[in-house]
């Protein structure tokens, strides 16, 4: 896995569980010890461990602050000295300290909580205050781990909006499952998958022409891989998605590429279907759940795993009857189908 | 009236012998309460041999105590948080002392800092005497006393975690500032009761001490030694020395037991 970071970039990582998105941030905060690999900050070496060198920084000189799901204060201070930790251990005096903690706590607008004790703070203000800490070390690269992931749904956008604000113009690494915090907090997304990078861009970009699964996913996007050929994507079964290729892109028949569909393109037929015979395929249903006010219809083809899925209303799922394990055919849009190489 | 606890499930029988062993515990103590010559109690207990083996005692329980927090601390740290080839042996030869007869320690410290010691010839030589002295009783009060400081520490550590202590890692600190600013505060409630406790031990302790460090009023006879001695001669000055070691006993107790119970998390946030 190789990752750089611009001058005032945030990236945003992403991935399943068990990826291996913590443990990335872990090993560059020096707190898990890979087996092998490197890193550096600008010009300064955080650390090399391959077979000639055996170089590993200890947390404390790295300057990488750590954000995890749970903020984390130290109970015994409180939220005006959990704030002044990081100058005071980088020798500033209390009164210095504190005054960068109290210009910290009124940037994540905590400045009122000072003088609270962690137990006596909501998630939500105790995350807050745990990003003015973690700021006002001074890091040279911030490491989020999934900062949303522990609070309710209504402190979740006020955070979302102070680290907005503080993350503009700063080198930050963030983990998350939520695509919108990839939206509005991050310029560029890696999408991480069993320990390797699947792939990564313009954040735009890749959550809306996804290339892997995962950020598919993510998007909501159905994503079929294949080879291009000039109606669309041949799948390696064989089976044909025809789509729109982008306008002024010529592709190279039998150059890799994928076509992103989204299940509202996708309607589901019993029986054959007469008419067009473009983009109809005999799938089995997997599973069946509430999406929205519709219902989506999960399935998958018999001859490969790939899942699809359909939205439908509620009514017409009643009318075909579907249940799980039933065999029905899905078709698939065209003008819909976005083809483009992978 | 009926309690609203809801149901226990606990059969009534086992009432009965959970009284028994209460009884145990405390008939003792009653009995030795009986036993008490409250007229003469004041005099007994203020005559020049008692306060100078009380004064002995508390002396040489403080010292062992402070002994035990810079010893065991780090001592707890490196069991808690280290990871070095034989950290288990080290943490059973640690915890030796808490099932080991006192006398055995004693005899082991005689052989170590005796005069015909491993460690007492060399000290000989440079002019230091150990065995038989106050320091000899500091020794063996710490010898039996730095386990109790050891365990319940230990088990703060391991229950605090260390995720604050990586946390303030990465915000700058180093090492040593971490351990003083976020892990010992964080385990504070178990460093008191554990020093509590090892003062509670050194007070008690007389085998270890009767070995190493003799029976010399001003010296080495601390209250429990005095106790044994005035039973033989004085049983009315015994048993209201005795009493004076149950107060302390109790009042040990309810101090460590008190700080426990506050450190629940609503008593934190006070």
């Amino acid at each position: 896995m190789s990752l750089n970071l611009a001058d005032g970039e945030t990236v945003a990582v992403l991935g399943p569980n068990g990826a291996g998105k913590s443990t990335l941030l872990g090993v560059i905060a020096g707190l898990l010890r890979p087996d092998s690999g490197s890193a550096r900050i600008g010009g300064r070496e955080l650390f090399t461990l391959d077979a000639g060198s055996h170089f590993w920084s200890p947390p404390h000189v790295r300057g990488t602050a750590l954000l995890a799901q749970d903020a984390l204060l130290f109970p015994h201070l409180n939220a005006l000295d959990n704030v002044a930790f990081g100058p005071r251990s980088a020798g500033s005096s209390t009164a210095a300290a504190r005054e960068s903690a109290q210009h910290w706590l009124a940037e994540v607008d905590a400045l009122p909580l000072a003088n609270r004790k962690p137990a006596q703070l909501s998630g939500g203000q105790a995350q807050r205050v745990a990003v003015a800490r973690a700021l006002a070390a001074e890091p040279e690269l911030l490491l989020l781990d999934e900062p949303m992931a522990a609070l309710d749904i209504h402190a979740a956008p006020l955070l979302r909006r102070v680290l907005k604000r503080v993350l503009e113009g700063r080198k930050a690494i963030i983990v998350t499952h939520d695509i919108l915090d990839a939206y509005m907090l991050a310029d560029r997304v890696i999408v991480v998958e069993s320990g390797r990078i699947a792939e990564e861009g313009p954040t735009r970009q890749v959550l809306e022409r996804p290339r892997s699964h995962f950020a598919a996913g993510l998007a909501g996007l159905n994503l079929v891989a294949g080879s291009i050929s000039p109606e669309g994507i041949t799948t390696p079964d064989g089976r044909v998605f025809a789509g729109q290729h982008d306008p002024g892109w010529s592709p190279l028949p039998g150059q890799t590429g994928v076509a992103a569909f989204p299940p509202s393109s996708v309607s589901v037929f019993l029986g054959d279907v007469h008419g067009s015979p473009r983009n109809s395929f005999p799938v089995t249903i997997t599973d069946l759940e509430p999406h929205g006010d519709q219902i989506r219809v999960r399935a998958s083809s018999g001859s490969s795993a790939e899942a699809l899925s359909a939205d439908i209303t509620p009514a017409a799922s009643a009318d075909l009857g579907l249940v799980p394990g039933m065999d029905v055919r899905f078709v698939v849009k065209a003008a819909l189908v976005s083809v483009y190489p992978a | 009236m009926k309690s609203a606890a809801g149901y226990h499930g606990i059969p009534r029988w086992l009432y009965v012998i959970a009284a028994l062993g209460g009884l145990l515990v405390v008939l003792p103590l009653v009995a030795m309460l009986a036993k008490v010559n409250w007229a003469q109690f004041v005099p007994l207990i203020t005559s020049d041999s008692s306060m100078a083996a009380l004064g002995l005692s508390l002396r040489t329980s403080a010292a062992s105590t402070v002994l035990c927090i810079v010893l065991g601390v780090p001592l707890a740290l490196v069991l808690a948080r280290g990871e070095f080839p034989g950290q288990r042996l080290l943490r059973s030869f640690v915890l030796l002392p808490l099932v080991l007869p006192p006398v055995v320690g004693g005899i082991a410290l005689l052989y170590t800092f005796g005069r015909q010691g491993l460690l007492g010839k060399s000290l000989e030589v440079a002019g230091i005497q150990i065995a038989f002295s106050t320091t000899a009783v500091v020794l063996a009060q710490t010898f039996v006393a730095l386990p109790f400081l050891v365990v319940s520490l230990e088990g703060a550590l391991r229950s605090a975690g260390s995720r604050y202590e990586a946390v303030a890692a990465t915000l700058g600190a180093r090492p040593t500032t971490v351990l003083r600013r976020v892990t010992l505060p964080l385990v504070l409630p178990g460093l008191a009761s554990g020093a509590v406790l090892s003062f509670a031990r050194s007070l008690g302790e007389f085998g270890a001490t009767l070995t190493f460090a003799g029976s010399l009023e001003g010296v080495t006879r601390t209250l429990p030694l005095e106790i044994y001695l005035q039973r033989e001669t004085d049983a009315d000055a015994a048993v209201a020395l005795s009493l004076v070691l149950v107060a302390v006993a109790v009042a040990v107790v309810g101090l460590s037991y008190g700080r426990r119970r506050s450190t629940t998390p609503s008593a934190v946030q006070a």
